[in-house]
């Protein structure tokens, strides 16, 4: 296992109380591997790539778990021992590439700064791998094009930079914080496009960090869901295409608009927000958006359970020893939770957005008060 | 410059047309000399035409840079048109003196992108939705309460709610709001510039409904602006591709979706991450970027990065022309006067 993450939490104090970002989250990551982690904004899916890579910004700490990247641990890592592994060992890449790369450098020199912070080879050696590493991530001429500044270029071409320079000291895991979501449709297909081949000439291992499920499928081999900082559910990535189990994913993939949609139904959607991280409901922290909401989702938090292929954190395929429900009674609940989605669908929006907000209000009232 | 596409399908030629685009240009100065003269220009919009109907949504889609928010700021008159004229209800807004275009502003209205950017933080969300109603006298004073009550409910926000700041709200909710303020003057055309792109997956569903039950309860029509053609399939009838200033193809969504004829907006849908395994598309990666709009070269926008490129491409611009019932399109692939190809013979089909 190349990186193993168990029960890991980070918490970050506010003045109004704690905000746990990160809730016991485990996953695991071999070599080679595509992972991705699918949430929306304030699941934590960014936060936990930030603990990985040590990068939590203060007040933000890792309160607890454990994080193992090659046999290291993490947690007890040095600044100057993570300051050796990152862009070593694993390198990252952001979302804006404009605001990651250092507008006042050329190109060339800031990949230069970034093979010579972790090898000692020559300036002229290095300028030769830098433009190599161009070539490789597909810029044309990149003889030329490594004298350019940041500004003289389009944002698929700065993309294409930040990877050649994560890729520059051959990093075992490249973690890829929405890589394409700043960018156009047809410049997004050409950067997973890239990503997929050097995953197939290098093996290296990639943490796919993103929002968009058309983007996890494209390329990813598994993939974790995570809602208000906790996973949700976890499988092979057709297998959670084919076959969502949470009623979470569920609706996710039921409301993106899709090609082979029939438009004259209306979208699904997922009625209310994403709680507050301060006043999470008291039971799931998804309960109060959900369809399929039972008694218990209300009362208790369901454990992350292994059902078949899958690993699912709900009641629907949990017993209440924490034990998974059989085979019939799991196929029952999904199909349950199917029905659930389809009848929701035919609620007026209106209704169904004020009804959402309302419930959200009475929940954060209950809980000024207490 | 080519006669572009001023032939109307002969359905759209009549007095259900709301809004009629002819020859639409906007330059922008790129560069200027000493004197303050334009050296070279942005074209951001060349020469685009199109018409929605009354109660028809038309989406109008294309990558960044493709001059599809410029068309939209034209028609709320928050850019002035280089040439070409905008008529709406059978009037031309662009003839109009600035004291009688000003009567017509609140029958256009815009959904900004940004809900974070676009409510002034501090109204109170009753203000801002009561304050068009008041610049334009449309409701006496001691109604406008009512009504923004019950512009609250109609895009799904609680009464209770009106005194609130927009900080307080997510960014569905204060879409929502925005959407609200929009409706607030019973405008007859909306221009929705990207109203969900800033949004969560979950919360984009929340917004796309809510427009569509908006547009059948109010009879409004829609301008739909957005950058990927999966989001306006769900809400529009009509598509128009545009490609670096100029539209590269036109139709109703079923025949655009079903079959695109112009290799731009081909590689367009293919781009677009399938979702399931059983839809796995045949994947056209275009290679290079959009290339600078400022003084673009002769011949078709598209030449440089099209995979299906002719030697006509380079020197001469496409003519926008019906290929197929209602579906037009900007192709030297499709040019009769040129020998027939392959892709030709297969749309005549």
């Amino acid at each position: 296992m190349l990186l193993e993450v168990k029960s890991l939490c980070t918490e970050f104090p506010v003045k109004r109380g704690v905000v746990r970002a990160v809730d016991d989250v485990s996953f695991e990551v071999s070599e080679g591997e595509i992972l991705a982690i699918v949430g929306e904004s304030g699941s934590g899916k960014s936060v936990t790539s930030l603990s990985i890579m040590g990068l939590l910004a203060e007040p933000g700490h890792v309160a607890g778990g454990e994080m193992t990247f090659d046999g290291k641990d993490l947690v007890h890592l040095s600044e100057k021992e993570y300051r050796e592994m990152r862009g070593n060992d694993m390198a990252m890449i952001f979302q804006e590439p404009m605001t990651s790369l250092n507008p006042v450098y050329r190109i060339g020199d800031q990949i230069v700064e970034a093979i010579r912070t972790h090898e000692k080879v020559s300036k002229k050696e290095a300028l030769t791998r830098a433009i190599d590493l161009l070539r490789k991530v597909g810029i044309p001429s990149p003889e030329a094009r490594v004298r350019d500044y940041p500004h003289q270029m389009s944002g698929g071409m700065r993309q294409r930079v930040m990877i050649a320079m994560a890729l520059a000291c051959n990093p075992k895991l490249l973690i890829a914080d929405e890589p394409t979501t700043a960018l156009d449709v047809t410049i997004q297909a050409q950067i997973l496009d890239l990503l997929r081949r050097l995953r197939e000439d290098t093996d290296m291992a990639v943490l796919l960090i993103t929002h968009d499920l058309g983007v996890v499928s494209e390329i990813a081999d598994r993939v974790v869901v995570m809602y208000c900082g906790q996973v949700v559910e976890e499988a092979e990535v057709r297998l959670l295409f084919d076959n969502p189990m949470h009623p979470y994913t569920l609706g996710l993939l039921k409301s993106i608009p899709r090609l082979e949609d029939d438009d004259s139904k209306r979208l699904y959607m997922i009625k209310g927000m994403v709680p507050n991280p301060l006043e999470m409901p008291p039971g799931c922290h998804f309960s109060d958006r959900c369809d399929s909401c039972m008694q218990v989702c209300r009362e208790r938090m369901p454990e992350l359970v292994q059902v078949g292929d899958h690993k699912v954190r709900c009641f629907l395929y949990e017993e209440q020893d924490g034990h998974a429900k059989d085979a019939a009674e799991v196929k029952a609940n999904e199909e349950k939770a199917r029905e659930a989605i389809e009848a929701a669908r035919e609620v007026s929006t209106a209704e169904a957005l004020i009804e959402g907000d309302v419930a959200r209000e009475a929940e954060e009232g209950g809980a000024d008060e207490r | 410059m080519s006669d572009n596409g001023n032939i109307a399908s002969p359905e759209l030629r009549n007095d259900d047309v709301l809004l009629d685009v002819q020859h639409l240009t906007k330059l922008f100065a790129a560069e200027t000399n000493f004197f303050g003269k334009a050296t070279s220009y942005v074209h951001a919009v060349d020469d685009v035409s199109f018409q929605i109907k009354r109660g028809e949504a038309f989406g109008l889609v294309g990558e960044s840079g493709c001059g599809k928010t410029t068309v939209g700021k034209m028609l709320v008159n928050l850019l002035r048109p280089t040439s070409g004229k905008i008529i709406f209800d059978g009037k031309d807004l662009t003839a109009m003196k600035d004291s009688e275009r000003k009567s017509y502003c609140k029958d256009i209205q815009l959904i900004f992108q940004d809900p974070y950017a676009s409510l002034n933080p501090r109204m109170r969300i009753g203000d801002i939705i009561a304050e068009p109603m008041i610049a334009n006298n449309i409701v006496p004073k001691d109604k406008v309460e009512a009504r923004v009550n019950e512009l609250l409910e109609c895009v799904g926000l609680a009464n209770y709610m009106r005194n609130r700041y927009p900080h307080e709200f997510s960014g569905g909710q204060r879409q929502r709001v925005g959407i609200a303020r929009a409706l607030a003057v019973n405008p007859k055309l909306i221009v929705c510039d990207e109203p969900v792109s800033a949004l969560d997956v979950s919360i984009q569903a929340q917004v796309l409904n809510l427009l569509d039950d908006l547009k059948e309860e109010f009879g409004l029509t829609y301008l739909f602006i957005a950058h990927g053609l999966n989001v306006v399939k769900h809400v529009s009838d009509r598509v128009g591709v545009m490609y670096l200033g100029r539209i590269m193809e036109i139709a109703p969504k079923r025949s655009l979706y079903a079959d695109p004829l112009s290799p731009y907006t081909q590689a367009l849908l293919s781009a677009i991450p399938a979702v399931d395994s059983k839809s796995k598309r045949e994947r056209i990666i275009l290679q290079g970027d959009v290339p600078s709009p400022i003084d673009p070269p002769p011949g078709c926008r598209f030449a440089g990065r099209c995979f299906k490129r002719l030697g006509v491409c380079g020197n001469s611009v496409p003519e926008l022309r019906e290929v197929k019932e209602n579906h037009r399109c900007a192709c030297h692939l499709y040019d009769p006067e040129l020998p027939p190809t392959e892709e030709m013979t297969r749309a005549a089909r």
